[in-house]
């Protein structure tokens, strides 16, 4: 992070890379999507209050509505009903949007695995997963873990396309 | 009051529509006719000396086979006896009255009882699946259901 600032005139500028600046400002305000579905909400709620605080990572503003939120943290058995919803909210969200599997049931259907009739084997099925995190549930710590995983791969990302690469996107 | 004298009272007026009695155990119950399920409800409720003014649960069964079963346990607060009651239906022949007439609460344990095992409650006002999708194939705590390999295109297996 020192590298990327330089200081000029006595520090009253600094110049660095657009890159690395939106980049920061998109890993430091997370907003996550409200999104409990389980027993991982609980672990997600924990991880808001004040012991492990989420603020510390400017993500304690959890959105009701996809239309504010850059993170979907899926918290716990996605059922069949469920499931299409969530592709449904995820599409909602704007671009650039990350999405962090939390939890066994979220991550591959965990207990629900063999016989569960009604879950959804995995999110990654219905929407692309940045980051997994295991767990049944995952500690307030694990979430955060993740979330700094995804901090990490939010600052390799190139923050402005070219055209001809958003057409290659799209 | 004891659940012999209840189990009385019930024989005298209904006399045939009670097919078995199961009082010796730690939850008695009674076995009835379907026919007559909502008159002895009914008289369950309104009679004073009865008064079972709460369903505590209604359940469907699929025991095995063609068997299932709608069962229903009722309480009462003002005399606290309580009291099991249990419909003998087919796979083939899975029609049950309803009992939202008697009892509102029955209204969404009979809708779970039709999701999951598949019983249809004839007379319920409401008769929509309450925990699958509406658009979902077969009822699941079957014991002869076969999960589908993909549901809406999402890969179910």
């Amino acid at each position: 992070m020192d590298q990327a600032i330089e200081s000029r005139e006595g520090g009253n500028i600094l110049t660095t890379s657009a890159d690395w600046l939106v980049n920061e400002v998109r890993a430091r305000s997370l907003w996550p999507l409200t999104f409990g579905l389980a027993c991982c909400a609980i672990e997600m709620m924990a991880t808001g209050a004040g012991r492990f605080d989420i603020a510390r990572f400017g993500s304690e503003v959890f959105r009701p509505t996809p239309r504010q939120a850059d993170l979907m943290i899926v918290a716990g058995t996605v059922t069949m009903k469920m499931a299409s919803r969530l592709k449904l909210l995820f599409e909602q969200m704007p671009e650039p949007k990350y999405v962090i599997s939390m939890g066994s049931c979220a991550n591959c259907g965990g207990p629900y695995w063999k016989y569960g009739y009604h879950v959804l084997k995995g999110v990654d099925r219905v929407v692309p997963v940045d980051v997994y995190i295991p767990g049944c549930p995952p500690r307030p710590e694990a979430l955060l873990e993740g979330m700094d995983v995804l901090r990490d791969i939010i600052r390799t990302k190139k923050a402005q396309l070219s055209l001809k690469e958003r057409r290659a996107q799209a | 009051m004891e659940v012999a004298r209840i189990v009385e009272l019930l024989k005298e007026r209904f006399g045939e529509a009670l097919v078995e009695e199961h009082l010796e155990v730690v939850d008695p119950w009674i076995e009835v006719r379907r026919e007559a399920l909502v008159e002895i409800c009914r008289f369950l409720r309104d009679d004073p000396r009865l008064e079972f003014n709460q369903l505590m649960c209604l359940s469907g069964v699929h025991v095995k086979d063609d068997l299932l079963w709608s069962v229903c346990h009722v309480f009462s607060y003002t005399h606290r006896h309580r009291l099991g009651l249990k419909v003998v239906l087919g796979t083939g022949d899975n029609h049950c009255p309803t009992l939202t007439g008697i009892w509102p609460a029955a209204d969404w344990h009979e809708r779970e009882s039709y999701d999951l095992v598949g019983i249809v409650y004839d007379g319920h006002p409401d008769p929509r699946r309450i925990l699958c999708p509406e658009d979902w194939v077969g009822h699941p705590l079957r014991k002869d259901y076969v999960t589908p390999s993909t549901y809406n295109g999402m890969p179910l297996d």
